[in-house]
C-alpha cells in the first residue's frame, strides 16, 4: 500500500486475473452448452460464481481502502468520471436495440408492405402483408398473440420506478444532512421498490408467454418487447443488489456526509435504469 | 516546456516472476504486456495473411479448400483488428500516456490490469475455433446475417469473443478518458496536450460510443440463432440490412479508432525529426475532433449497393467527401511542419514519412469510394480490399512500429539497432507497395474479394501481390529481432534520446523508471 505520493495506486491485485478467468468461464460455458455440450451450463455457472468471488473480493478492497482514508478528492473524481462513462456506453448499448425497434418500425416493416421502391418485393414475396405496428412480419412468426397494454402492470411499474427515483434522491439529501436512519429507510423503499419492480416484471412475462402467446419469437414485436424489458430488467436487478450493497454499508456506519461516492454512483446508476424505462414505455407499450 | 522531478525510483514490492504481470497494476507493465500481446496476434493475422496470399499465387484451387480460406480472411480481419492493431494503441496508451501528461500511473490501476486479462482470454476464445467441428467463422468479419447464422459451432465462441475484447476495450477507453481528464500534471492545460493525448482522447470516445452497439448487434445475432428472435428475419417483420446500419454504426468509427491515434503518433515523430514545433496544433485538435464527428453520420457509405433510397445514398456520400476536409488539414500540416526544418531520416521518421504519403494514397481511393454511381462499380472488389489495406497497414501499422522505434529507448533504454531499423523499414515500404498496389489495378478490372479463384487476367498482378506479401511478412521478423535485441542491451539512451524531442517523457531517465511523477511535475 503505496502512500507516499498524492494519489493512490494499488500496488498488485489478484482480482482483475481472476475477473478474466470468471468471464471466460461464463463465455466458454454458455458457447459450448449452446452448441449442446452437456458439461457447458456447468462452466457457465462457475464462471458466474468466479465473477461473483471476485467482485465480492474487489469490491470489498475498495470499500475497505475507502474507509481506512485512502481516497482523496482526486481518487474520487477519477471514480464519478469511470462510472459516468461507464453509464454512457450502457446507454449505448440500449441505444443499439432501440435502434433497432426504430429501423424495424420506420424502416424494415413498411418496406415490406411495399413502401419506397419496394413495390415488387410486396408483390412478389409478401402480397397479404400490411405494414402496421405491432406485427410479428409477414410469416405471423409465432402464430396470434395479444398486445402487451400500456395501461395497468406497466403503468404501475412506471410509478414504482419513478417512486423510487424519488426515495433515492431524499436518501441522498438526507445522507448530505447526515440524517443516517432517514437515508436508511429511504434506502430501503427504494431497492424494494427495484425488486417489486422485477417482480412484476416476472410476473408480466409469465402471462404474456401463458396467456397472450407473446414470446421473444413472436416476429419482431416480441424480439424488440423481450429484448429491451429484459436487458432493461436485468439493469433494474442488478441496480437493486447495488442498491442493497450500500444500504447495508449504510446500516454498517460506512460514507459520511461529504465522502460517499459509491452511493453517488448508485443513485446515477439508478436514475439511468429510470430513465431507460421512461424511454422504453413510450416507445414500447406506448406508441 | 517543462521541468519534472521525479522521486523515489524504487522497484515494485510487489509479487516477482509470473505472479507480477498476472496481477500488475502499474501502467508500464500493464502497456508491456498490451504490445507484445499485440505483437503476437499480428503474426498469428499474419500468418493467416501468407495463406491467403499463397492460395492466390496463381489462379486454381491449389493449398487450401474454399472453406478454409473464407475462414482465413475472416480470422485474419478479426485478429489484425482487435488483436493486433487495437491492442497495439492501448499498449502505447498505457505507456505513453501518464508519461505524457506527468501521471504516476493510470487513474484506475486495477481495472487496466483487468482490461488486459481480458483479451488473451477473448483471444483463446476466438482462436480455438480453428479446432471446432466446421471451423473457424468463415462469413467475413463483418458478420453479415443470415449468412453468419451459418456458422457451425464456431458462431457463439465468435460472438462471446467480440463481448469480450469490447469489454476490455470500453474499460481501457474509461482508464484513457480520467487518466486524461483527472491526472494531468498542473500547469498541463487541455491545449497544451500532446498531440498523442489528445488523439486518444477522442478516440477513447469514440470506444465508448461504439463498442456497446457492436455488443448489441451481436447479441442481436445470438438470439436470432438460438432463441428464435427475428431482427435480421424478414419473415418476422425484420430486416438483414437492418444488421448492416447498426454494425456499421460501430464499424465506421471504429476505423477511426485504428487511425487517430496513429495520426497522433505521427504528429509526435514529426516535429522531433524535423526539429520544429507542429505547425497548427490547435487546428490538428479540432481536425481530429471534426473527423470523430463526421465518424458517426457516414456509416451506410459501406453499404451503398444494398439498395438504400437514393437521399439516404446522397447524404452519405457528400457526408463522407467532407471528412476529406479535416484529414486534408492534417496532411497538410504534417507536410508544413517539414517545411524548412532540420530533418534527419531515422527510422521512426522514415515509417512516418513513409505513412504520410501512403496513407494518403488509402485516403484517396476512399475518396473514390464515397461517389456512390463509382462505389457501385468498386464495390466488394480488390479496390476495396487495396484502400482499406492502404489506410491500415501503411497507415496504422506503419504509424505502430513508428511509434515503437521512437519510444523503445524509453522502455529499454537502449538505442534499438538503426541498420536494421533502416532495412525492416526499406524492405517493408518497398513489399508493403508490392502487395497492395496493384490490388486497386484487379480491382478496378473487375476482381471480386474474399474469393480463392480468380479469372486469369488478374494472375500476373496476384502474382506479384503474393510476392510482395511474402516478403512483408518475412520482413516484419526483423522488426521482432530488433525489438529483442534492444531489450536485452545496446548502446545506452540518453532521457532526452532524440535530439529534437520536446515533451515530459523526455524529462524522465531512459528506461523510464518502475514509477514516474509521483510528485507531480510542474508544466509552464
Amino acid at each position: 500500500m503505496d502512500q507516499t505520493h498524492g494519489y493512490y495506486v494499488p500496488h498488485s491485485s489478484n482480482w482483475p486475473f481472476v475477473g478474466a478467468i470468471g468471464l471466460f468461464l461464463l463465455m466458454f460455458g454458455v458457447s459450448t452448452a449452446l452448441n449442446g455440450a452437456g458439461f457447458g451450463s456447468w462452466v457457465a455457472w462457475i464462471g458466474v460464481a468466479v465473477v461473483l468471488f471476485m467482485m465480492v473480493g474487489w469490491f470489498g478492497n475498495v470499500i475497505s481502502e475507502s474507509e481506512a482514508g485512502m481516497y482523496n478528492l482526486a481518487e474520487d473524481r477519477s471514480f464519478r468520471m469511470g462510472m459516468t462513462w461507464f453509464i454512457i456506453s450502457e446507454v449505448m448499448f440500449f441505444a443499439a436495440f432501440f435502434g433497432a425497434l426504430f429501423y424495424a418500425r420506420q424502416m424494415a416493416i413498411p418496406w415490406l408492405g411495399g413502401e419506397g421502391n419496394n413495390f415488387f418485393t410486396h408483390l412478389f414475396l409478401y402480397p397479404e402483408f400490411s405494414a402496421e405496428w405491432p406485427t410479428n412480419g409477414p410469416n405471423a412468426l409465432g402464430g396470434d398473440y395479444q398486445v402487451m397494454a400500456a395501461t395497468g402492470l406497466p403503468l404501475i411499474n412506471t410509478l414504482i420506478l419513478l417512486t423510487s427515483g424519488v426515495t433515492i434522491t431524499i436518501a441522498h439529501h438526507a445522507l448530505k444532512e447526515n440524517n443516517r436512519s432517514l437515508t436508511a429507510w429511504m434506502l430501503f423503499a427504494t431497492l424494494s421498490l427495484g425488486f417489486i419492480f422485477v417482480g412484476l416484471q416476472a410476473y408480466e412475462y409469465y402471462h404474456a408467454y401463458h396467456a397472450m402467446n407473446l414470446k421473444l419469437s413472436t416476429g419482431i414485436y416480441g424480439s424488440t418487447f423481450f429484448m429491451l424489458t429484459g436487458f432493461h430488467g436485468m439493469h433494474v436487478t442488478l441496480g437493486a443488489i447495488m442498491l442493497t450493497v450500500i444500504w447495508i454499508r449504510v446500516l454498517k456506519g460506512h460514507f459520511t456526509p461529504s465522502h460517499h461516492f459509491a452511493f453517488e454512483g448508485v443513485a446515477w446508476y439508478w436514475h439511468f435504469v429510470d430513465v431507460v424505462w421512461l424511454g422504453l414505455y413510450i416507445f414500447v407499450y406506448w406508441l | 516546456m517543462s521541468t519534472a522531478t521525479t522521486t523515489h525510483g524504487h522497484e515494485d514490492h510487489g509479487p516477482t516472476g509470473i505472479r507480477r504481470w498476472l496481477t500488475t497494476t502499474n501502467h508500464k507493465d500493464i502497456g508491456t504486456m498490451y504490445l507484445v500481446f499485440s505483437l503476437l496476434m499480428f503474426f498469428v493475422g499474419g500468418a493467416m495473411a501468407m495463406v491467403i496470399r499463397a492460395e492466390l499465387f496463381q489462379p486454381g484451387l491449389q493449398l487450401v479448400d474454399p472453406g478454409f480460406f473464407n475462414q482465413m480472411t475472416t480470422m485474419h480481419a478479426l485478429v489484425m483488428i482487435f488483436g493486433a492493431v487495437m491492442p497495439a494503441f492501448v499498449g502505447l496508451a498505457n505507456w505513453m500516456v501518464p508519461l505524457m501528461v506527468g501521471a504516476p500511473d493510470m487513474a484506475l490501476p486495477r481495472l487496466n490490469n483487468w482490461s488486459f486479462w481480458i483479451l488473451p482470454f477473448a483471444f483463446t476464445l476466438l482462436l480455438s475455433t480453428l479446432f471446432l467441428p466446421g471451423g473457424a467463422p468463415a462469413g467475413g468479419w463483418t458478420m453479415y446475417p443470415p449468412l453468419v447464422l451459418q456458422t457451425g459451432n464456431a458462431f457463439p465462441f465468435l460472438i462471446f469473443s467480440v463481448h469480450l475484447m469490447g469489454i476490455s476495450s470500453i474499460m481501457g477507453a474509461i482508464n484513457i478518458i480520467v487518466t486524461i481528464m483527472n491526472m494531468r500534471a498542473p500547469g498541463m492545460t487541455l491545449l497544451k496536450m500532446p498531440l498523442f493525448v489528445w488523439t486518444w482522447l477522442i478516440t477513447a470516445y469514440l470506444l465508448i460510443l461504439v463498442m456497446p452497439v457492436l455488443a448489441g448487434a451481436v447479441t442481436m445475432l445470438l438470439t436470432d440463432k438460438y432463441f428464435g428472435t427475428s431482427f435480421f428475419l424478414a419473415a418476422g417483420g425484420g430486416d438483414p440490412v437492418m444488421f448492416q446500419h447498426i454494425f456499421w454504426f460501430f464499424g465506421h468509427p471504429e476505423v477511426y479508432i485504428m487511425i487517430l491515434p496513429a495520426f497522433g503518433i505521427i504528429s509526435e515523430i514529426i516535429p522531433t525529426f524535423s526539429r520544429k514545433p507542429l505547425f497548427g496544433y490547435s487546428s490538428m485538435v479540432y481536425a481530429t475532433a471534426s473527423i470523430a464527428f463526421l465518424s458517426f453520420i457516414v456509416w451506410a457509405h459501406h453499404m451503398f449497393t444494398v439498395g438504400m433510397p437514393l437521399a439516404g445514398q446522397l447524404f452519405f456520400m457528400f457526408a463522407t467527401m467532407l471528412i476529406a476536409v479535416p484529414t486534408g488539414v492534417k496532411v497538410f500540416n504534417w507536410v508544413a511542419t517539414m517545411w524548412k526544418g532540420a530533418m534527419t531520416f531515422e527510422t521512426p521518421m522514415l515509417f512516418a514519412l513513409a505513412f504520410v504519403f501512403l496513407f494518403t494514397i488509402g485516403g484517396f481511393s476512399g475518396l473514390m469510394l464515397a461517389i456512390v454511381p463509382a462505389d457501385v462499380q468498386y464495390h466488394d472488389s480488390y479496390f476495396v480490399v487495396a484502400h482499406f489495406h492502404y489506410v491500415l497497414v501503411p497507415g496504422a501499422v506503419f504509424a505502430i512500429m513508428a511509434g515503437v522505434y521512437y519510444w523503445l529507448p524509453k522502455w529499454t533504454g537502449y538505442m534499438y539497432d538503426e541498420k536494421m531499423g533502416k532495412l525492416h523499414f526499406w524492405i517493408s515500404a518497398i513489399s508493403v507497395n508490392l502487395t497492395f498496389f496493384p490490388m486497386h489495378f484487379v480491382g478496378l478490372a473487375g476482381m471480386p474479394r474474399r474469393i480463392p479463384d480468380y479469372a486469369t487476367q488478374f494472375a500476373d498482378f496476384n502474382m506479384i501481390a503474393s510476392v510482395g506479401a511474402f516478403v512483408f511478412g518475412v520482413s516484419q521478423l526483423l522488426f521482432a529481432w530488433n525489438i529483442y535485441k534492444c531489450a536485452r542491451g545496446g548502446k545506452k539512451a540518453t532521457a532526452q534520446v532524440w535530439e529534437g524531442a520536446q515533451g515530459l517523457e523526455w524529462t524522465v531517465p531512459s528506461p523510464a523508471p518502475h514509477h514516474t511523477f509521483d510528485t507531480p511535475p510542474v508544466v509552464k
